[in-house]
């Protein structure tokens, strides 16, 4: 080797392009840009996706600055638990600023993704305007933005393949917005607008989809009934990913044929979702194409078990299945005997809060993990639970990478032994090597978290809630879990000298989030002072415009949110949230 | 797969010193707070700091401060709800107002809906049905009792899903399992299929 740097000289830079061009995960990248000067200015020219898991943890331009060339951007927002209105709704996530710098440096921009944060109309219009290139535009569990903003990019994006809503609120004052795809706009592959409330204009919608004949993917809204499914689905057999609008109306044989052959019709079909409010009689007409299906989302059809059972049995390559413990554990014990492909598998709550008994416990998830060997992600919410229920979970299912377990009350122990679930969760952990997210619940002491900090060694993301003794707890998980990135807890009784103790940890993890917990704001005001590359933001609703200066050290800071940024203290907080 | 936090120009070990609580700082006294007796657990938490074994009280006041029992806690469980509420809303909206089952009658160019729980019987609801489609028929409705002189014949799709005729079960019975009503032409009554 060239003595003195010079090496990285010895191939043209197209070549070391080249070369790095089959680095496809983003980890390997930055381990390349770190080599030398020279690879650092050749990589970061080349890159061409980028992923920003914190919109706030660089600023956009110097994101901008730094990969001149990027195509491919995704950007996350709002912290994990913005989903059950524990973030204050002003807390911030904007893309604006984003999109402005974005729109200055980056403009062959082909793709954005955004989750979980606040879009306006101001960006998509900007964002129409800016890009010859766009492609792909996909809002996941966004807000702010109205069917105005939809309609610029309808009308400007002329290349658009892609406009995913998924869960994204839309404020719906432009009712014909999906008229301002031109008539010459057949590019569309992906539209997936679920989360719309208000009817759409559906022989505009009819005509948009026969027209864009490489659509493979499309999510309607509750608005579009039954009968227009089979004129939707009869100009579009080639699609492979499909989310139906509601799928009730009285039962009429001529309705009930023509939506089985328009279904027999899908050849490709291969994901369905929507089904909203299925009544029984219409749920055959799928058949046809269950034998085809690997991905299934019943979670808006709260329909008795048995036709849920004789659906799914009939689906035998399906590798995720989404549903509601309606189905309950016969339903479950159909599953795990006719699919045995299935990787992923969710059960919602139907009535959460309700004192409805449903046939959904601990058996039904120890037979799907004992039936189906490829499992690997599980989401199971549940009102009983056992240590022996999770000891057989941790043995059957040793490849598990995700296991979410929501017993619904907290606290909730064992109901046979009325132990705490400690045990069944440290078997998880321990028999679950390439572990990758967990969500824990029930009855838990420190005990279980010594278990995680200790053997959960591929852990990147840990949600807590109603668990632990004391800050004991919390120091075992941060002073173990070495691939920790995301940790969110919640009304636990964690504090001070945990925090304190492991704030070197924080510095390597993406984020942490605290809320009802015991942490003062005088030990925040220590991190911060300890950690300039951490933002710690403390927000209390019922604070609007006080100042946070005058607050004693002893105070308790009802909500945390710690991240690392290279971009300073930002200047968007709202007055509920302080940045100590 | 972050973009890198620090880049090659700034790369330097960053050697961070934190003591434990006690050297740097000073002890923190246990916060005073109206926040009750989970707060009081702060006191008990001091003494638990790694190694030492927990105290179980600490456990069972959490459970008595907190009323979980029943009581709705924001944010849990962790669900997404604003579609799902709306989808409970209009639940409970057809729920809530009475037993309106639709009627449809074969000819007519649109449904009505009846409230089962406002007649007493079989021959009420035979009356009010007669009244409300009189318009659309020649003759009286009433297909019940034998009756050979009329032209239509009243069925009901039971929970099933099954179409019966009506007036073979208890009245109690018939409304609760009834979902919706059909006036159909006697001459399709005699061969009516099973449901499908």
């Amino acid at each position: 080797m060239p003595a003195g740097g010079g090496w990285a000289a010895m191939f043209p830079d197209e070549v070391w392009e080249h070369v790095f061009s089959f680095l496809a995960a983003d980890g390997d990248r930055n381990a390349v840009s770190l080599v030398c000067r020279g690879w650092y200015h050749i990589e970061r020219r080349s890159r061409r996706r980028i992923f920003v898991g914190n919109c706030y943890a660089i600023a956009p331009t110097v994101a901008v600055r730094r990969f001149p060339n990027v195509r491919v951007v995704s950007i996350k927002g709002k912290p994990h638990f913005a989903d059950f209105n524990l973030v204050p709704s002003d807390w911030g996530g904007h893309a604006d600023a984003w999109v402005a710098a974005m729109a200055e440096g980056w403009p062959l921009l082909e793709e954005l993704h955004l989750k979980r944060m606040v879009v306006t109309d101001e960006c998509l219009e900007l964002l129409a305007r800016s890009f010859k290139n766009f492609r792909v535009l996909a809002l996941s569990f966004c807000e702010g933005v109205s069917t105005a903003g939809l309609a610029a990019i309808a009308a400007n994006c002329r290349n658009l393949r892609e406009l995913d809503l998924q869960e994204t609120v839309v404020e719906e004052n432009c009712v014909h917005w999906l008229s301002h795809f031109p008539e010459s706009s057949t590019s569309l592959v992906n539209l997936s607008i679920a989360s719309l409330e208000e009817d759409v204009n559906i022989a505009v919608l009819e005509h948009l989809v026969s027209r864009c004949t490489n659509l493979k993917t499309l999510k309607l809204n509750y608005a579009v009934p039954l009968d227009r499914l089979v004129n939707l689905l009869c100009r579009a057999p080639q699609l492979a990913n499909l989310g139906t609008g509601r799928f009730t109306a009285e039962y009429r044989p001529e309705l009930f044929s023509k939506l089985e052959s328009a279904f027999a019709s899908c050849k490709s079909m291969k994901s369905l979702s929507g089904i909203c409010e299925a009544v029984p009689e219409y749920l055959p007409a799928i058949y046809p194409i269950c034998d085809g299906l690997t991905s299934l989302n019943l979670c808006d059809a709260p329909v008795n078990g048995a036709s849920l059972t004789k659906l799914v049995s009939r689906c035998k390559n399906l590798q995720r299945l989404w549903v509601m413990d309606v189905i309950e554990d016969d339903g479950l014990a159909a599953v795990a005997s006719s699919c045995k492909l299935l990787q992923e598998l969710r059960v919602f709550p139907c009535d959460p809060y309700g004192a409805d008994p449903v046939s959904l416990t601990e058996h039904g998830l120890v037979t799907v993990s004992t039936g189906c060997p490829m499992l690997q992600s599980v989401l199971y919410f549940c009102r009983q639970m056992t240590n022996d229920a999770l000891f057989a979970v941790a043995r059957s299912s040793p490849n598990l990478t995700c296991f979410r377990l929501c017993i619904i009350d907290p606290h909730t122990p064992d109901y046979v032994t009325l132990e705490p679930l400690d045990a069944g969760f440290s078997a998880i952990v321990e028999s679950c090597k390439d572990l990758r997210r967990l969500s824990v619940s029930g009855l838990l002491t420190n005990n279980v978290f010594r278990s995680i900090g200790a053997s959960a060694d591929c852990l990147e993301m840990l949600s807590i809630a109603f668990a632990g003794d004391s800050d004991a707890g919390l120091h075992y998980i941060l002073s173990g879990c070495k691939s920790l990135r995301k940790l969110e807890i919640r009304d636990c009784p964690f504090g001070d000298k945990a925090l304190l103790a492991n704030a070197a940890k924080l510095e390597t993890m993406r984020s942490l989030w605290m809320s009802s917990c015991f942490v003062s704001l005088g030990a925040c005001r220590l991190l911060a002072q300890k950690m300039p590359l951490l933002n710690v933001e403390v927000m209390d609703e019922k604070k609007r415009g006080g100042s946070w200066d005058s607050q004693p050290d002893d105070c308790l800071v009802e909500k945390l949110y710690v991240y690392r940024t290279v971009a300073g203290q930002r200047s968007d907080t709202p007055p509920c949230v302080w940045t100590v | 797969m972050e973009v890198s936090v620090s880049d090659f120009d700034n790369l330097k070990a960053t050697e961070l010193r934190l003591g434990l609580p006690g050297i740097d700082a000073p002890e923190k006294p246990a916060p005073v707070s109206p926040r009750g007796s989970k707060r009081a657990l702060l006191k008990a938490n001091e003494e638990c700091w790694p190694g030492t074994s927990k105290s179980l009280e600490a456990d069972t006041s959490n459970q008595e401060a907190q009323p979980m029992a029943k009581a709705q806690v924001i944010g849990w469980p962790p669900i997404r709800s604003y579609r799902k509420n709306s989808f409970k809303a209009r639940k409970a909206e057809v729920e809530a107002a009475g037993l309106f089952v639709k009627v449809s009658m074969d000819g007519a160019p649109y449904l009505r809906k009846i409230d089962l729980k406002v007649y007493k019987g079989y021959k009420e609801l035979r009356e009010a049905l007669d009244n409300m489609f009189r318009c659309f028929s020649t003759g009286e409705l009433s297909g019940m009792e034998g009756c050979n002189g009329s032209e239509y014949a009243i069925t009901y799709e039971d929970k099933d899903g099954d179409w019966m005729l009506v007036g073979d079960v208890p009245w109690e019975m018939f409304i609760s399992s009834c979902k919706r009503l059909r006036i159909m032409r006697r001459s399709e009554a005699t061969g009516m299929p099973s449901s499908p």
